[in-house]
């Protein structure tokens, strides 16, 4: 419990600062966060406004600035604004989108679930590809399936997922429909990639295959290589010796006493790869055209729409910590040597 | 077949001849700098009932010994020749499917280091129960109370709460407690004892090494007790095996060897032991040098390079092991300690470091100082 | 097996890339293997792997890449820009990559995106190595306050997902090369800064290193001198991860739309990530557009990967506990 009440304290300061560097995200522009709304037709030095002979152009572009750095509460201290763009944020408040109005909260919560749905599909496929591959190649380690196993994961790492969107976008999107048509006669689509918002769930999973599938192939090839390694560490432990001497069967000893801690590393590093797994969503989302978190920030900044790509920055940052945070603490439940030591402490 | 009729075959196996027979055993390993002779043509018996002590430094094979005869060492990159007899019956080409019904309910082991032979993050009652469910065929709770049985019978107090518990939260020294009662689960009838305290205070080291004496006086086991310690050894084997570079250099009886060694590693043992008799401050003997490379082809005695008595011949032939004076003694020296030839060698090796000290005024420390 | 969270200053530092987390498991392994060796004999550091055929075909490729990024002006290759054929050719004797769907040479526009893609890479995480890798090696050494400070630090960074952190930079800081280039410098900050402060930590509290301080050795002579050579190579292992993470992370801003605008003052530049972005809306038709740069990528990152992974492993670095 202690462990528990210590890790939040120190999750608070992270989400504040982490809020506060995603606050001043705007102010990175030069010029300050009105060229943000007005581009190149911001007025950086007000003082010229209050010549009286402006030209008609000069003193618009004075109004929209002096509105914009009204409606921002540019002229109070940074730590005000700073609060009370968090005290909104905090309750659900992210202001309105400067491109259709639409409030920025309504678009999240729109969006965030198909995004989340694509993650937690991929997680459910890299997982079932990596644990039985992991578990094969480490259990005939150096074999013929363990080092093909281990190769491709090797050589899946490296392609990038934009890439590999495209590789299977190719052979499963086009080329396997041209086969079907062609050869067969079938003018079936079995991967289709246009996703319905209102479609049912067996037409949303069919729809989501191919992005998912992508996220879960370049997991599968980080989680199997991760447990491959681990296990044959964990079978060389002395522990796997005495259950051997025990006279316990090799399948039981490898489920019962070697996989077990092993799925504990898997499970934090589930935590950690969420990070790149969000970075592939946003790729995925723009390449099959899913409309979840990611197609809004990317399209937020094609758009230049600001409070848009700010408040889905904030709230995917905060997805991200609260679940390596959630790790953390199952871990601890879970791995009891971590949870003695926890409560010592 | 079902786990009980495994167990009812082996519960009543001929109990005449030897219960264990070791001929000629070879392990070797494959590895990239060539194949390491790790064991190099070891042979012994063991009655029901006795204690054999193999002693030697680190890296002289007395471990993968231990591991190759019970047919525990991963088959890769391995090589293994050699007879193993259990009760009679050859188990050294036995695929580990069949090994299997022999570890545990036949023969068991103790491991070096009680902190990593427990696995972490299983109970220690589900460890010990663990293989009586699987062996015996018995329900959950008769496992239980056997577990507590076997607990409090290794001087495990509070043996109830302890089934509950995982290994790090108890002692090194209540650790190998619980490695014995596992070890003990399903009454092997031979017991091996890998360094069963190196890991542990010193303190703890002669109860647990007392503890399984008990044990096994008690259970009327063989046991293998391998160490580094002679002292360990001294009046707890029945007989004693002195192992360097892969090999046998002495057997005899506990008490012909310490009265009667022959061979110049084993006195170099002998003498690393402190005693009490010493005088404080005096320096102990180390045996100077390092083990041999066990890797490639043997040339000589291997102990030849650290040996105070080596002589031309020990650099070039390879002794084999001699029987001694005593019924069962045997060693494998050209100039065995105590004997007229090995005086004379250690004499003669004496003569030829004076006049190198003398010619070159240097202080050269002789290989058994 | 083990506490993770034993390796988690490695485990966190690479939110993109496993090989890291990974590869303290690894070395574990290497030294288990190497101590049932070790036991009959052989002394572990004996055994040293060979870099291997593979290792040399992977740092072939680097070089024949970074001399054509050099020397590809030089050669006689069509102006990447210039519309020299018809459009969507495939491969010929004229056009070795064929063309791209503006009749552009693929060949030559592949060679010119190996410019950016090095600089980008090689410039962020020789940023990263100075800044993450200097911070690193004092909060291992010194501890105290400095390294909480620092560590606090990283851990912030690391709490955007990389790539959302990129966008966001990207966005509302404009994209020049250099923008773009500290963009990813700022990434790789963070995990370059969490593995050499957990090895400079490690060395530094080894004997030899305690040894110089108990005999009055100034700290920046022992810094230099005792725990930099050691910290060294398993840094140079991340480094080459760490340039193949960049450069992805490079192409798939410019698969976005959101690659670099200008470079050295020239607007619109060649780069692998927008050649394939280009080449994936006519991914039906001429797949080879999308593919070719796409290879060239996937060869390099591999290459990067690989000679990464050899490296650590044939320096191993297996008593680094990381």
């Amino acid at each position: 419990m202690g462990f528990l009440l210590r890790r939040l304290a120190l999750l608070v300061p992270v989400l504040l600062v982490v809020s506060f560097l995603t606050f001043m995200l705007m102010s990175l522009r030069e010029g300050g966060p009105e060229v943000n709304f007005l581009g190149p037709r911001a007025v950086q030095d007000l003082s010229i406004c209050d010549d009286p002979e402006l030209d008609l152009n000069t003193q618009t572009a004075c109004e929209e600035t002096i509105a914009i750095r009204e409606e921002l509460n540019l002229d109070d201290p940074l730590l005000v604004r700073y609060f009370s763009w968090l005290g909104n944020a905090i309750q659900g408040d992210f202001g309105d989108s400067v491109i259709t109005g639409v409030p920025v909260s309504q678009t999240i919560s729109e969006r965030l679930p198909t995004s989340i749905a694509l993650m937690l599909y991929a997680q459910f496929i890299a997982l079932a590809i990596a644990i039985p591959m992991g578990i094969i190649s480490a259990y005939r380690a150096n074999g013929v399936v363990d080092k093909s196993t281990t190769g491709l994961s090797f050589a899946l790492i490296a392609i990038p997922s934009f890439v590999l969107a495209l590789v299977l976008l190719f052979f499963l999107g086009v080329k396997l429909d041209e086969v079907l048509s062609d050869r067969f006669g079938w003018a079936v689509d079995p991967f289709p990639t246009r996703y319905d918002i209102d479609a049912s769930f067996s037409d949303k999973a069919a729809a989501l295959f191919l992005p998912a599938l992508t996220l879960g192939l370049g997991l599968a090839a980080v989680y199997q290589r991760l447990l491959r390694t681990d296990l044959v560490a964990t079978l060389h432990e002395d522990f796997i010796f005495m259950a051997k001497a025990k006279g316990i069967p090799a399948r039981r000893i490898l489920f019962r006493h070697a996989l077990r801690p092993s799925l504990f590393s898997l499970i934090t590093v589930v935590g950690i790869q969420v990070g790149a797994l969000i970075g592939g969503t946003i790729v995925v989302e723009q390449i099959f055209l899913v409309p979840g978190l990611g197609l809004v920030i990317t399209q937020g900044i094609f758009k230049f729409d600001y409070q848009v790509v700010q408040a889905s920055v904030l709230v995917i940052t905060f997805i991200y910590v609260m679940v390596n945070f959630f790790v953390d603490i199952l871990y601890g439940v879970l791995d009891p040597r971590v949870r003695h030591a926890r409560s010592a402490r | 077949m079902s786990r009980k009729s495994r167990a009812e075959r082996f519960a009543d196996a001929p109990g005449d001849g030897a219960l264990l027979e070791v001929e000629d055993v070879k392990t070797y390993f494959r590895t990239e700098r060539g194949t390491v002779r790790a064991v190099d043509g070891v042979s012994f018996s063991l009655e029901r009932g006795k204690t054999l002590g193999i002693v030697g430094e680190s890296g002289c094979g007395k471990s993968v010994l231990s591991r190759s005869v019970m047919g525990l060492l991963p088959k890769q990159n391995l090589i293994r020749e050699g007879s193993i007899k259990f009760e009679g019956s050859e188990v050294a080409n036995l695929v580990q499917k069949d090994m299997q019904r022999f570890w545990g309910t036949q023969m068991s082991m103790i491991f070096q280091d009680p902190m990593t032979s427990l696995n972490p993050v299983m109970k220690i009652g589900n460890q010990i129960t663990e293989s009586l469910r699987y062996h015996l065929d018995v329900d959950k709770s008769f496992a239980r109370e056997t577990a507590v049985a076997l607990l409090a019978s290794v001087g495990i107090p509070e043996p109830k709460r302890r089934l509950s518990e995982y290994p790090h939260q108890l002692s090194g020294g209540m650790r190998q407690r619980v490695m014995i009662a596992i070890a003990l689960a399903c009454g092997p009838k031979l017991l091996f004892a890998d360094e069963p305290t190196t890991a542990l205070d010193v303190t703890v080291q002669a109860q647990i090494l007392d503890l399984l004496q008990a044990q096994q006086r008690e259970r009327f086991m063989g046991m293998i007790l391998v160490t580094h310690d002679l002292g360990v050894v001294a009046g707890r084997a029945d007989d004693i095996a002195v192992m360097y570079a892969g090999r046998i250099v002495e057997k005899a009886s506990a008490r012909t060897l310490f009265t009667e060694m022959r061979h110049p590693y084993t006195e170099a043992l002998m003498k690393s032991i402190p005693k009490l008799s010493d005088k404080s401050h005096t320096r102990l003997a180390a045996i100077a040098g390092r083990p041999p490379d066990l890797v490639g082809e043997r040339k000589g005695c291997s102990f030849a390079a650290r040996c105070p008595y080596a002589q031309p011949r020990c650099r070039e032939e390879d002794p084999t092991l001699v029987d001694g004076a005593t019924l069962g003694h045997q060693y494998a020296c050209f100039f065995p300690v105590g004997t007229p030839e090995g005086r004379e060698a250690l004499a003669r090796n004496q003569d030829a470091l004076d006049t190198t000290v003398d010619a070159t005024d240097t202080t050269v420390t002789p290989g058994v100082g | 097996m083990r506490d993770p969270r034993a390796d988690s200053s490695l485990s966190e530092s690479l939110p993109s890339n496993s090989l890291y987390v990974e590869s303290a498991l690894e070395m574990r392994t290497d030294a288990i293997v190497s101590e049932v060796h070790g036991a009959s004999g052989a002394p572990a550091d004996a055994i040293r792997r060979r870099l291997g055929f593979g290792f040399w075909l992977a740092a072939s490729w680097l070089v024949l890449v970074t001399l054509l990024a050099v020397f590809g002006p030089l050669l006689p290759l069509d102006d990447p820009k210039a519309l020299v054929g018809e459009s969507k050719e495939s491969f010929s004797t004229e056009h070795w990559l064929g063309t791209d769907s503006l009749g552009r040479d693929l060949l030559s526009r592949t060679v010119s995106g190996a410019r950016i893609s090095l600089i980008v890479g090689f410039a962020a995480v020789a940023g990263g190595l100075i800044v993450g890798g200097t911070i690193g090696l004092i909060a291992g050494f010194r501890r105290g306050w400095f390294e909480r400070t620092s560590m606090a630090g990283g851990d912030i960074l690391l709490s955007f997902p990389a790539v959302v952190l990129a966008l966001a930079i990207v966005s509302f800081r404009g994209r020049d090369l250099w923008d773009i280039v500290l963009t990813l410098f700022i990434l790789s900050v963070a995990p370059i800064l969490r593995l050499t402060r957990a090895n400079s930590l490690q060395w530094s509290q080894r004997e030899f290193v305690q040894a110089s301080r108990v005999l009055g050795a100034k700290d920046s002579t022992i810094l230099r001198r005792e725990v930099l050579p050691n910290v060294l190579m398993p840094l140079a292992s991340l480094a080459l991860v760490g340039v193949a993470i960049v450069i992805v992370a490079e192409g798939t801003l410019a698969f976005l739309g959101l690659g670099i605008e200008s470079a050295f003052g020239v607007a619109d530049p060649v780069s692998w990530g927008k050649m394939v972005l280009e080449g994936s809306k006519d991914l039906e038709t001429a797949p080879h557009i999308a593919f070719v740069p796409a290879t060239a990528l996937f060869l390099t990152v591999l290459a990067l990967n690989f000679a990464g992974d050899k490296i650590r492993g044939h320096f191993d670095v297996k008593e680094s506990a990381l």
